[in-house]
């Protein structure tokens, strides 16, 4: 209850804005006690449950041992600045084609239309495929078209690359271009039709309302999905092994592995995965916080 | 009578199966200012629409100052690039700040250089009150002022006629005044008009002509004091009297 002058009285006291504040603090240190020992508790008895199994030295000494560890750390980082540039260059192609591609599904212009046909079946198979069944394809499949000899003992084809990384990279790259062009498209009809009626309403033509209103909101909008991709490319990146990629690094962990036989030098390769996909995740994180905040 | 600028012949319009707009004429002489009065879905955004080629008319013709524009062999860009379209929804693009907006269509569209555009535009927002503004996003403004803006970006390449969609209903009503005073200020100009709206007072004031709109047929055109005050159909009697009744509410 309150006067008309604005002073406070009734039975509840005065000075309830200082109740009030006691009261928050109260209740949030209550919370955050409650949260420390949940997490001790919780944290703790799984610790206690891993340490104390039976198997646990057995484990311990074949994935967690710190002299394999450091024996094999540098070499793998070696190969992992090949994985890193692979994954660059691979995000970069899988950028231009899945727009390209994008755009191709979305302009319904009648000369564009066997090239529409191309892009629809293209994300419906590349999609559809285990990466990893692409990239044998690719790495095996492309060599043998090139070094196919005619009757005449000629190799026409031979000019079609036969490295693994190349091919590897292409193989991801065909891939994830199938997915981001999704993503894109996505992004490209959640725009409202309004955007589209307004740039053609001030005089744009179809092709300059998409390039100058509608990708641009479209690209904003498809940042985090985007990103959800590259880390899932950055991991794949490690497929490139199984088509004799020499130098990459889960394949030097492989090679470590045999070496040692012991798991540590994977466990090295993972950490290293981790050190990229981690602040991609996290960078993911702020994002959609500042997507949701605008 | 100075000539027609937009020509209105018998235009009709469906979608799927049902019929919007049947056979509709209307003209629009130069400087001056055409009402489209009419209930909710009785056709009057899609008329603006179909003016504006942004949807295609099913039979009939629409001329700009004597050319028939709805000819399937006519380009649409040109033709749209002589009118400009204010949305009820403003439709501003909100990537793009209020100078970028208004510079869009003048820059990429009418291929003006930059910097002649520039001053058309500052110029313009400055005319609608929005100087100052001009680096703040859409969503920084309220909506008063984003319509204002949307009124500059479709009014700076001096389009042959403004086909303004009930540029005021999406306004908080403190906000329908600095909108109205934007486009009583285009017609103080002589600038021709075609106007969809829901605001009859303003109609009384700025238009030459009123015209109803009932269930896709225009039922009765005329100067505005005549429509509004002593309308010869009883579907406009009937609509005029609803309209007051909810006002007076």
């Amino acid at each position: 209850m309150s006067t008309p002058d604005g002073t406070a009285s009734g039975p509840l006291g005065p000075d309830r804005r200082a109740e009030r504040a006691a009261a928050r603090r109260a209740r949030t240190l209550r919370h955050q006690g409650v949260a420390l020992v949940s997490t001790l508790v919780v944290l703790g008895g799984l610790t206690l449950l891993v340490l104390t199994s039976p198997g646990w030295e057995v484990f311990k000494g074949s994935f967690f041992d710190a002299e394999v560890f450091s024996d094999s750390f540098p070499d793998i980082l070696r190969a992992f600045w090949l994985d890193v540039r692979v994954f660059l260059i691979v995000e970069l192609v899988v950028l231009v084609v899945g727009l390209v591609v994008a755009l191709l599904r979305t302009i319904d212009a009648p000369a564009l239309f066997p090239l529409r046909i191309v892009a629809i079946v293209y994300t419906d198979v590349f999609r559809g495929i285990p990466t990893i069944l692409l990239v044998y394809m690719v790495g095996f499949g492309v060599p043998a078209i090139a070094l196919g000899e005619a009757a005449d003992g000629s190799r026409p084809l031979d000019w079609l690359p036969t490295e693994p990384v190349v091919l590897g990279g292409f193989a991801l790259a065909l891939s994830y271009s199938a997915y981001v062009a999704e993503v894109y498209r996505a992004g490209i009809n959640s725009i409202h039709r309004g955007q589209r009626d307004a740039a053609l309403a001030v005089g744009l033509t179809e092709g300059q309302a998409l390039r100058h209103v509608i990708v641009p909101q479209a690209v904003r909008r498809i940042g985090p999905p985007l990103l959800n991709d590259f880390i899932a490319l950055q991991k794949d990146v490690a497929l490139i092994a199984i088509i004799g990629v020499t130098g990459e690094a889960f394949r030097q962990a492989q090679i470590e592995t045999a070496a040692t036989f012991n798991y540590t030098p994977l466990v090295a390769a993972a950490m290293l995965y981790l050190c990229i996909t981690i602040p991609l995740a996290r960078l993911l994180d702020h994002w959609e916080l500042g997507g949701r905040a605008r | 009578m100075s000539r027609p600028v937009l020509e209105i012949r018998g235009v009709t319009k469906s979608f799927g199966e049902l019929q919007v707009l049947h056979g509709i004429d209307l003209v629009v002489h130069e400087h001056e200012a055409v009402a489209l009065i009419g209930a909710s879905g009785s056709g009057k955004s899609t008329l603006l629409r179909c003016v504006d080629l942004l949807e295609e008319i099913d039979d009939g013709d629409i001329f700009l100052d004597g050319e028939v524009i709805t000819d399937p062999a006519v380009e649409p860009v040109a033709v749209r690039r002589r009118l400009g379209l204010v949305f009820q929804a403003y439709n501003l693009f909100p990537h793009l700040n209020v100078i970028d907006n208004v510079l869009l269509g003048i820059v990429q569209g009418h291929e003006v250089p930059r910097e002649r555009a520039l001053a058309v535009a500052r110029e313009l927002l400055a005319r609608f009150g929005m100087d100052g503004r001009e680096q703040d996003l859409p969503d920084r403004l309220s909506g008063g002022q984003q319509q204002r803006v949307a009124i500059a970006r479709a009014f700076a390449t001096r389009p042959r006629a403004m086909l303004l969609d009930e540029v005021t209903s999406a306004l908080d009503p403190e906000l329908v005044g600095e909108v109205l005073a934007a486009v009583r200020d285009l017609k103080a100009e002589g600038v021709t008009m075609l106007l969809a709206t829901h605001e009859m007072g303003f109609a009384r004031e700025v238009a030459d002509k009123v015209g109803f709109l009932h269930e896709g047929r225009l039922v009765e055109v005329g100067p505005p004091e005549q429509v509004l005050s002593d309308p010869a159909q009883p579907v406009t009697q009937r609509f005029l009297r609803r309209l007051l009744a909810a006002r007076r509410m």
